[in-house]
């Protein structure tokens, strides 16, 4: 991927080449969205803020994805069942009287554990044979929630607590927004610190050449099975953040089409991308509503009549999805992220553009 | 377990394994052809029952017209899609590859309920006698017209493969594209071929579980029990493909009466094969026939 840096952006030591932030104005930037969304709740009604809501644990879920998938270049089709791990996991802890506020973690490293078992083909399987794999996982993990009683409540599902913390509830979308935000920015923080350090370049470096990489002495199965674990760890926290919002768990959330979203999320943000995980969670979250507010839109109409457009909404959203692939793999493959970048340089260099 | 039970057991096995192998068969002509992993193979048969169905009720044609005319759509709707969707990523990392076709099965999936509705609906009766009596035994004659239009795939492949002069440029492409570039073959109209068969064999796979089981979305299902089929046999081999498919039927019969007779976990019938594929993942990842890929540097 070529730079996008602008002219006279030069970085002359390692400590500049690898800050977090490559400007001044890129860390403002950061603070002030930062701000401005912590005033949401303020502007915002319910539905909104539980979009909001969504966008952020889909973020993180997607963050998560985007580390195995676009900085280690590994695949995975069974994201969403370590999501419902992770929001089963949760809700177990707090039925053993761990405070939600731990117990949301503690969800993250329990997925991570099962993310370390299933990533262990990983560490000998490549491309097409781990998706086939990981496929695999996702429908033993789909069957195992249905039939383990003791862990998911079967198939009536699971009741949970909401976030308490210094006995203050946060049960509404206003407060719980709050939560979420803050999970968000510190799984955003960590991630891009991980890919300043040794281990995070290490797990690009197996991404881009495998070979050279284990030629240069890092452990190619270790990094492998690490990163599955780190990606189960990411899909935990969010699905505990999920399992909170909804205070309601059940099985047939978890399936191969929300895995698919998630996978859908990663690439339509651009591969590689940590803000891109972002904009691609909040695309996926949006668009259906964008469909709905299209279907709204021409019922009552001639085409809505014809095509029953009002009883068949869910499909529509399905086949947006379906097609937001699609046209996104074909149009632009590098995904919002690398649109984002052309948007600002375009800017920058604004009179001489070329 | 007493013999009868166990060999109509085998049987079912069999017969569901037949068209197992068809389909996979038909993915791993793909991949072989053109290095695409389809997600969307299941979506083949779907589609590809539903016009057969819509052809017969809607317009009361004849099976046999209906039959081809679908062939003849399939056809089309495999080249279509390998040069509208397949030919912009050729290059393009796996990854990008295999989303492509998982969005073209979400894709078609959601159409198919929207233009036929989520419920199962019967074909109109084909055959004159419901049940033919084989060797003492009775058996529902669209189960042994499903065995015989397997077989007959099968053998057809293999004639083409072995015969036919697109099938040598076709095996031709899948040794060596350059090579078989600078030969005079193709290799665009290949892949589009390679798209095209695999639509049309998966379409006759998917009327002939459409008139045993009635069409529904159900069918796309088959497209997921393929990856068990062809990892055992390997990705890119015809007759691994065959054998595997038929592996699966079996095991997943042998796995259903285990369970509702000792274990009770249920759904073992959807499951097992899953629980299959990850062992033969660990323990010989290049399955049965498959190509064992040796990196030098």
């Amino acid at each position: 991927m070529t730079s996008m840096a602008p002219a006279g952006d030069f970085r002359s030591s390692y400590r500049a080449d690898t800050t977090i932030f490559p400007t001044r104005g890129s860390r403002y930037a950061m603070f002030t969205g930062v701000l401005i969304l912590c005033a949401a709740p303020l502007v915002f009604g319910r539905y909104e803020l539980g979009l909001l809501i969504t966008i952020g644990f889909s973020a993180i879920a997607a963050l998560g994805l985007n580390i195995l998938v676009g900085f280690t270049g590994q695949i995975s089709i069974g994201h969403a069942a370590f999501f419902g791990f992770g929001a089963f996991s949760s809700a177990l802890l707090v039925e053993h009287h761990i405070p939600v506020p731990l117990a949301i973690w503690g969800a993250g490293l329990m997925t991570a554990l099962v993310g370390l078992v299933f990533g262990a083909p990983a560490a000998r399987l490549k491309g097409l044979y781990l998706a086939i794999a990981t496929l695999a996982a996702q429908f033993i993990l789909e069957d195992f929630f249905a039939r383990a009683r003791w862990f998911s409540g079967g198939v009536a599902g699971r009741v949970t607590e909401p976030y308490e913390l210094f006995g203050l509830r946060f049960d509404r979308e206003e407060t719980y927004f709050y939560i979420v935000l803050a999970h968000v920015v510190v799984m955003f923080v960590a991630a891009a610190n991980l890919m300043r350090t040794r281990d995070g370049r290490a797990l690009v470096a197996v991404r881009d050449h495998y070979l050279s990489a284990e030629m240069m002495g890092i452990n190619l199965a270790y990094y492998r099975t690490l990163s599955f674990g780190i990606a189960a760890f990411y899909a935990g926290v969010a699905g505990a953040l999920y399992a909170h919002y909804l205070l309601f768990v059940s099985v047939e959330a978890f399936n191969i089409l929300y895995s698919i979203q998630f996978l859908a999320m990663v690439i339509i943000g651009g591969l590689g991308s940590i803000l891109g995980s972002m904009m691609g969670a909040a695309f996926m979250v949006l668009l259906p509503e964008i469909v709905q507010a299209g279907a709204d839109l021409l019922s009552g109409g001639a085409i809505d009549r014809a095509l029953r457009l009002g009883a068949s909404i869910s499909f529509l959203r399905e086949m947006a999805i379906g097609a937001a692939i699609i046209l996104f793999l074909i149009f632009e493959p590098d995904g919002l992220a690398h649109r984002w970048k052309m948007i600002r340089a375009y800017w920058k260099l604004y009179p001489f553009s070329h | 377990m007493d013999a009868t039970l166990l060999f109509q057991l085998v049987l079912n096995g069999l017969i569901v394994g037949a068209l197992y192998g068809v389909v996979a068969m038909s993915f791993v002509l793909i991949y072989k052809a053109s290095q695409v992993v389809n997600f969307a193979q299941g979506e083949f048969l779907l589609v590809g029952a539903w016009v057969c169905w819509w052809l017969l009720t809607t317009w009361q044609l004849p099976f046999w017209a209906g039959f081809l005319v679908t062939l003849a759509f399939m056809t089309a709707f495999g080249v279509l899609l390998q040069v509208i969707v397949l030919r912009p990523l050729i290059g393009e990392p796996v990854i990008s590859v295999i989303m492509a076709t998982v969005g073209l099965s979400i894709f078609f999936q959601a159409l198919m309920k929207w233009m036929f509705g989520v419920f199962a609906q019967p074909f109109p009766p084909i055959f004159a006698a419901e049940r033919m009596r084989v060797l003492g035994l009775e058996v529902q004659t669209v189960y042994l017209a499903s065995l015989v239009v397997s077989a007959l795939i099968m053998l057809g492949f293999w004639w083409f493969f072995t015969y036919s002069k697109h099938g040598l440029a076709m095996r031709a492409t899948a040794f060596d594209q350059q090579v078989a570039q600078s030969l005079g073959v193709s290799v665009p109209r290949v892949f589009a071929m390679s798209w095209a068969i695999s639509a049309v064999v998966s379409a006759v796979a998917g009327v002939v579980v459409g008139v045993v089981n009635g069409v529904s979305s159900a069918l796309s299902f088959y497209g997921i029990k393929v990856f068990p089929a062809v990892i055992l046999g390997g990705l890119d081999s015809i007759v691994g493909a065959v054998l595997g498919g038929l592996i699966v039927g079996v095991l997943e019969n042998l796995a259903q009466y285990v369970d509702a007779e000792w274990l009770n976990w249920g759904n073992m019938y959807q499951i097992a094969p899953f629980y299959a594929l990850i062992l033969i993942l660990l323990i010989k990842p290049y399955g049965l026939f498959g190509t064992r890929n040796i990196e030098r540097v």
